[in-house]
């Protein structure tokens, strides 16, 4: 019987032929991940164990989320950490000026690879299925034992096979590709399963659109959400990736429990409204405009150098709406000197935006743009709970940097034709 | 491991914040949580949970956060097992994690209710409803799962591994 690419993945590092779904498994993992939040609390149990880390190359301490401090007890969570890293002389650790957001540095650092097995403690691990990897959120204990041992339990999940066909217009993204998808099945339409995407639709999308629809996998309840390997994914790990790596491909009779079918050439630009990700809206069929606050253009969903490029085009020689922050925040150190050179950050500065250094920032309701009571925000980010940006009377819309740009610009929810 | 108890049954998406709500976040002490464990939709669980009581629910049992609060509480409350149709994968993992054995029946828990008298044996999966008559069996716990929760949690089976 054939297995399908997560499948093939948890198998070979389990040590076994073959897994299935439902099927518990110990496997060997390749990277341990942990932020600035959820690192100190699993360091604080790591020692409890009593264990050297199992490899000091195998682990990434990023802190991201509310750093450089943005208070007291920040700078007390950014020093457990820096302490830890010295102390176990962990390689992948960096400091303020030379991090970004964990979700885009470690790809584009090569830190995660084809065919690699990843865990984090934090949901949005999920990522790294853009390159060919399986990779999930984990809590606490099992971060602390993985960096003691290198290994993790896991139960194989159920997969479901979204197959993309066609070619998506200009000003769609992958963030609307993904936003569609769990308008059509649902935050918990995924639920304990893996997402796979196929058919030809795939070589469609940039490695930016990918790590953007793995990013939101568990948007939708998935464990995963991972890419086969082509030469897009070839192209975008070479001379980041200088350890040898082994792409997985799944069987012709790979299993799946359901599949979903999405046409890249019948989508248009879509919103999801508060409070779910899933109550996605096609832009067009927004009948009363939706005046806005604040934009959002950045997070470890849409903070990479393409997505800066779409919305610098848009906002070149504009101006934003005079009732209207606009937030740029470029997710790694490298995307933001890039952003520099090619001008993107001048255009951001002359159309009066706000430029930051890389950070989680205002995606999780940190720092850098707190949203008041009954402020509406247009972000990039991928949640858009009750509270999750400021005030529980604040209201995020999930966009992709089309539709941020736009709506920057003109003061509501917009597209981009609508820029004159 | 065997396990003999009566059956405090609840229903589908029994969420992490109603097993233990974000107020009683402030604390990691076990019997701290016990005393809140389910309070927003059951207030009789803690005062009358008695050691050995085990816990039903239904589909998607312990969705939303990832916080370990909330099988603590339920193991400090002396449960030793939960059984439900289906859990959410976070709780899944936390709750072997701390070595709280879960086990998956899918339908079949329809046919436990509240009060009823359950026999569990976590190593087979077996499940005996003494006052029905009815068997279910769920996966068993493989090997190395029956270990961490014999050891009482993840943390213990490495250490003394
Ligand atoms: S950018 Fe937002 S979603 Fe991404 S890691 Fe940071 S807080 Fe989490």
């Amino acid at each position: 019987m054939g297995m399908n690419m997560g499948e093939k993945i948890l198998a070979k590092h389990a040590g076994l032929q073959f897994v299935e779904p439902g099927q518990l498994i110990m496997a060997d993992l390749d990277m341990v991940l942990a932020n600035d939040v959820t690192g100190p609390p699993s360091i604080k149990e790591f020692e409890k164990i009593g264990k050297p880390v199992f490899d000091n190359e195998k682990i990434a301490l990023i802190p991201d989320h509310f750093q450089p401090a943005k208070d007291i007890k920040s700078a007390d969570l950014a020093k457990t950490m820096r302490d830890f890293a010295k102390k176990h002389n962990i390689v992948n650790y960096f400091e303020a000026g030379r991090v970004g957001i964990e979700h885009v540095i470690l790809p584009e650092k090569g830190i995660v690879a084809p065919g690699m097995l990843t865990i984090g403690a934090d949901s949005h691990t999920c990522t790294y299925g853009a390159v060919n990897g399986f990779s999930t959120g984990v809590g606490t204990t099992d971060l602390a034992v993985a960096m003691a041992t290198g290994q993790a339990w896991f139960k194989v999940p159920e997969t479901i096979n979204v197959h993309l066909t066609g070619k998506k217009p200009a000003d769609v993204c992958g963030k609307d590709v993904i936003l569609t998808l769990i308008g059509m099945i649902g935050v918990d339409g995924a639920l304990y399963k893996s997402l796979e995407f196929t058919g030809d639709g795939v070589a469609d999308l940039t490695m930016t659109d990918r790590l953007t629809i793995s990013n939101m996998a568990i948007e939708a309840g998935g464990k995963n959400g991972i890419f086969p390997f082509d030469d897009i994914t070839k192209e975008y790990v070479k001379g980041r990736v200088t350890k040898p790596y082994e792409p997985v491909f799944a069987d012709a009779d790979a299993k799946y429990a359901q599949t979903v079918e999405i046409n890249l050439a019948e989508l248009r630009p879509v919103v999801a409204f508060p409070h779910l990700p899933e109550n996605t809206k096609k832009v067009a069929d927004i009948k009363e405009p939706i005046k806005i606050d604040q934009v959002v253009i950045g997070s470890c969903t849409n903070g990479r150098l393409e997505d800066l490029e779409i919305a610098a085009e848009i906002l070149a020689g504009k101006s934003v709406h005079p009732d209207v922050r606009c937030i740029v925040i470029p997710g790694s150190q490298y995307i933001y000197k890039e952003a520099v050179k090619r001008g993107y950050i001048d255009t951001f500065i002359d159309a009066g935006c706000v430029v930051s250094t890389p950070t989680c920032g205002p995606c999780l309701g940190g720092y850098m743009g707190i949203l008041s009571a009954g402020e509406r925000c247009v972000s990039t980010t991928n949640r858009n709970f009750r509270g999750r940006m400021g005030h529980v009377d604040s209201e995020v819309y999930l966009a992709g940097p089309f539709v941020a740009a736009a709506s920057a610009i003109l003061g509501r929810i917009a597209e981009k034709s609508e820029v004159k | 491991m065997e396990h003999k108890g009566k059956v405090w049954r609840y229903g589908d998406n029994i969420d992490t914040d109603v097993i233990i709500p974000a107020r009683y976040l402030n604390t990691f002490d076990p019997k701290e949580l016990a005393a809140h464990c389910m309070v927003d939709i059951d207030e009789s669980f803690a005062k009358n949970v008695k050691a050995g009581d085990i816990m039903v629910g239904g589909k998607n049992f312990g969705c939303g956060s990832s916080r370990e609060h909330a099988p603590v509480a339920m193991k400090a409350s002396g449960v030793p097992v939960v059984i439900a149709a289906s859990f959410a994968r976070i709780f899944y993992r936390n709750g072997i994690n701390i070595g709280l054995p879960l086990l998956e029946i899918g339908d079949a828990v329809e046919k436990i209710h509240a009060g009823d008298e359950l026999k569990v044996d976590t190593g087979t999966g077996t499940i005996e409803n003494i006052t029905t008559g009815d068997t279910f069996n769920a996966r068993p716990l493989p090997g190395f799962v029956q270990e961490i929760a014999k050891a009482g949690g993840l943390i213990n089976y490495i250490k003394n591994k």
